[in-house]
């Protein structure tokens, strides 16, 4: 359903993405691990274009594009942004709205839904991420936790075909980790496509169906959470694992 | 502004401290071996003026009639440079011994001033567009908008017959009559010869009364009075006035009438002593004019640089580099000069190609001015967003113009909130500039109030009044929307 054909990406002289081919199915859930700078975060971020590449082709269903930023690759874009849902390190809420007003925002403003139509909606996602009593609350009112939460519910509210989620809990304080991946657990469960990059390995051998370890913009393990966890084949893996 | 009518009520107590002081002002004077007289080179030709042939050399009428009264007193004249309309403040605060700058004997200067005998006979000359026959006279000039300066003797005239149309300088009325922002001129036989009779276009309807230029200094210092027109009878007697009238052609057999000047004429110049007028409820309703108008000037600028202004700003944030240089290229340029300049430019540097009248160029100019102030504050807005609040907008799905005017500005709009409404109520103030540009607004009321009631201290108090009464409720509100910010 994605898949990502030889990208590369350079920050000057390093390296961040190295000619890197992957393909993620529908309904799989996978966790990116590695060290930091490993380039998980800029391989999701590759997906739906908040980072330029200078080479190499992002393929999401019957939508591609690639590095030129032509018109016919932002048009890809754009598209793919509508069925991509996001879920950044720091949540990003829009300050200046509820939490209401943040799920309803992008259903109401780009895809045109009638505003009781999304707000029924609104709610019900707010509930489902166990925020029924925050819908009012605004941000700088809200928990971490809250906040992430909201944000999942924000990302779910476009009905996306697949959720990306960029270190979701590490911002959080351990306390309110658990409320966060709780939620995705029940994401998982109900068969939602997801790209999760992680630290929480616990949860990622857990929930993942699969997990990718990036190392140096490079895939150097690949395969289900009990082969890549238990028996790694790269040295580095055994090393970041403390095998 | 402020610091402007604060030192205009200073200069109201002063003349008292120094009255005390001094022992005689002739004693002063030959003690120090100066005349000091002052006079604004701003006024021109042929009254007091640089030398264009010797920069920084005086040269006019006045600059010799000054040099031979110093003479005849035994002592050497003394130039200092004042704004026009601030001689009389600064006669009585003691910068200087006398005025001598085509000071006309106007009924409100006398009184506030002692005169000495005249020194000059003017006629007003009335001027008017060749092809507009309707100017005929004094009585035809009823609901005509007439150009004169501010303070000036012909003000005085126009005030019950005209809409007088108010200036500082003395080639702006006869330019804005050429455009037809006025119907008529009435000025000094000495201005209209220089500055309006070369213009092709404009016609001299006629003069239509006579008055006095004669030397001002302060009714407390008759001794100085004694000595000036004494000195000036000798110059007028030996024909040494008529002389220098003549070498800049402006003698003429009004002049006359000098050489033979008795007390009694000087008392008819002087006219029956009037108690100043009080100021009283049409003061008041003129002065409420002119915070109406103000308020209105203000208002609407603020609305035309609050959205110019945003303009400005996306382009220098978001426009491609072209529309970013040519924005901040405006930012710069509006920010580093004088709005005041702006505001001469836009309205006489301009007025070929664009002829706004009076009051579009003053809301203009202001506008323009302010909106470039506006662009850096909500430019700091925008840039005190974080970064991620555009990349979820994005993540959403959303285009860059839906991601602005929905996430980026509102947010950036209520950070630069607090700024705006101090802007705001800077630009209140900066109001008062478009004086210049005849817009008669509150300060405008103000100081014209003062001459006619010979004091700045009621017109004053009340012109502040008027101010503090709209800038309070709005700093207020800032205040109260600072505290709203800082919750959210």
């Amino acid at each position: 359903m994605i898949s990502l054909t030889r990208l590369s990406k350079r920050y000057g002289d390093r390296t961040v993405l190295d000619d890197l081919s992957i393909r993620f199915d529908k309904g799989e859930v996978t966790s990116l691990v590695g060290p930091s700078g490993g380039g998980k975060s800029t391989l999701l971020r590759c997906v739906n274009g908040l980072e330029r590449f200078e080479s190499g082709e992002v393929r999401v269903q019957d939508l591609a594009f690639g590095p030129r930023g032509s018109p016919a690759d932002r048009r890809a874009l754009a598209a793919i942004r509508l069925r991509v849902g996001f879920v950044f390190q720091d949540w990003n809420l829009f300050a200046h709205r509820t939490a209401l007003g943040n799920v309803m925002e992008a259903p109401v403003h780009v895809k045109k839904v009638p505003l009781d139509e999304a707000k029924e909606r609104g709610m019900a996602l707010l509930e489902k991420v166990g925020l029924a009593h925050r819908v009012l609350a605004y941000p700088h009112e809200m928990s971490g936790g809250e906040q992430q939460r909201v944000a999942i519910a924000r990302a779910l509210a476009m009905d996306p075909d697949a959720l990306l989620l960029d270190e979701p809990t590490s911002a959080l304080d351990p306390s309110r980790r658990s409320e966060v991946l709780e939620v995705l657990r029940t994401l998982a469960n109900e068969g939602c496509t997801m790209i999760l990059v992680t630290h929480e390995m616990a949860f990622a051998r857990d929930v993942s169906h699969r997990i990718v370890v990036l190392h140096g913009g490079q895939i150097v393990e690949d395969g289900a959470p009990g082969q890549v966890l238990d028996a790694p084949k790269d040295a580095r893996t055994r090393a970041m694992l403390g095998l | 502004m402020w610091a402007r009518l604060l030192l205009c009520v200073l200069f109201l107590f002063a003349p008292a401290l120094a009255a005390a002081s001094e022992p005689t002002a002739m004693a002063r004077v030959k003690t120090s071996g100066v005349l000091r007289w002052g006079g604004d080179l701003q006024g021109g030709e042929p009254y007091v003026y640089e030398d264009p042939a010797h920069p920084g050399q005086l040269s006019g009428f006045e600059v010799e009639l000054a040099d031979a009264i110093a003479k005849e007193l035994g002592v050497r004249a003394e130039f200092h440079q004042n704004d026009w309309s601030q001689l009389v403040p600064s006669l009585e605060r003691g910068t200087f011994d006398v005025i001598l700058n085509g000071l006309e004997v106007t009924r409100s200067r006398v009184g506030r001033v002692a005169f000495s005998h005249p020194y000059y006979v003017f006629a007003e000359r009335l001027m008017a567009r060749k092809d507009d026959p309707r100017v005929k006279g004094l009585e035809s000039l009823a609901g005509t908008r007439t150009g004169t300066l501010s303070n000036s003797f012909a003000s005085e005239l126009l005030a019950t017959r005209a809409v007088p149309v108010l200036y500082e300088g003395v080639e702006e009325p006869y330019l804005d009559l050429a455009r037809g922002r006025t119907d008529a001129v009435l000025l000094d036989d000495i201005i209209a010869a220089r500055y309006g009779q070369p213009h092709a276009d404009l016609r001299v309807v006629g003069d239509v009364a006579e008055g006095y230029y004669a030397v001002a200094m302060s009714p407390s210092e008759p001794d100085l009075k004694v000595a000036i027109d004494r000195a000036l009878a000798a110059i007028v007697e030996r024909g040494e006035l008529d002389a220098i009238l003549r070498r800049y052609a402006i003698d003429n057999a009004r002049q006359l009438r000098l050489h033979s000047w008795s007390e009694k004429d000087q008392r008819a110049m002087l006219g029956a002593e009037q108690a100043a007028p009080v100021m009283g409820l049409s003061h008041v309703w003129l002065f409420i004019k002119g915070a109406f108008m103000t308020l209105l000037v203000s208002v609407l600028a603020m609305s035309l640089a609050v959205p110019f202004g945003m303009a400005l700003a996306l382009g220098r944030s978001f426009g491609p580099r072209w529309l970013a240089r040519i924005a901040g290229a405006y930012v710069e340029v509006f920010r580093g000069t004088p709005v005041l300049l702006q505001l001469y430019v836009l309205y006489y540097g301009l007025a070929s190609v664009v002829r706004l009248d009076a009051l579009a160029t003053a809301i203009l100019g202001l506008g323009m001015n302010y909106a470039a102030y506006e662009a850096e504050v909500y430019r700091a807005g925008i840039a005190a967003v974080p970064k991620g609040q555009m990349a979820a907008a994005y993540a959403l799905g959303m285009s860059t113009p839906l991601a602005l005017r929905r996430v980026l500005l509102p947010q950036a709009f209520r950070l630069a909130l607090p700024n705006v409404t101090n802007d705001f109520i800077a630009l209140l103030k900066d109001s008062s500039l478009v004086s210049v540009i005849t817009v008669v607004e509150l300060t405008k009321q103000m100081t014209i109030t003062a001459v006619d009631v010979r004091s700045f201290v009621l017109p004053g108090a009340l012109c502040a009044g008027l101010y503090f009464a709209m800038s309070y409720p709005l700093s207020r509100l800032a205040r109260v929307l600072e505290a709203r910010l800082a919750r959210a």
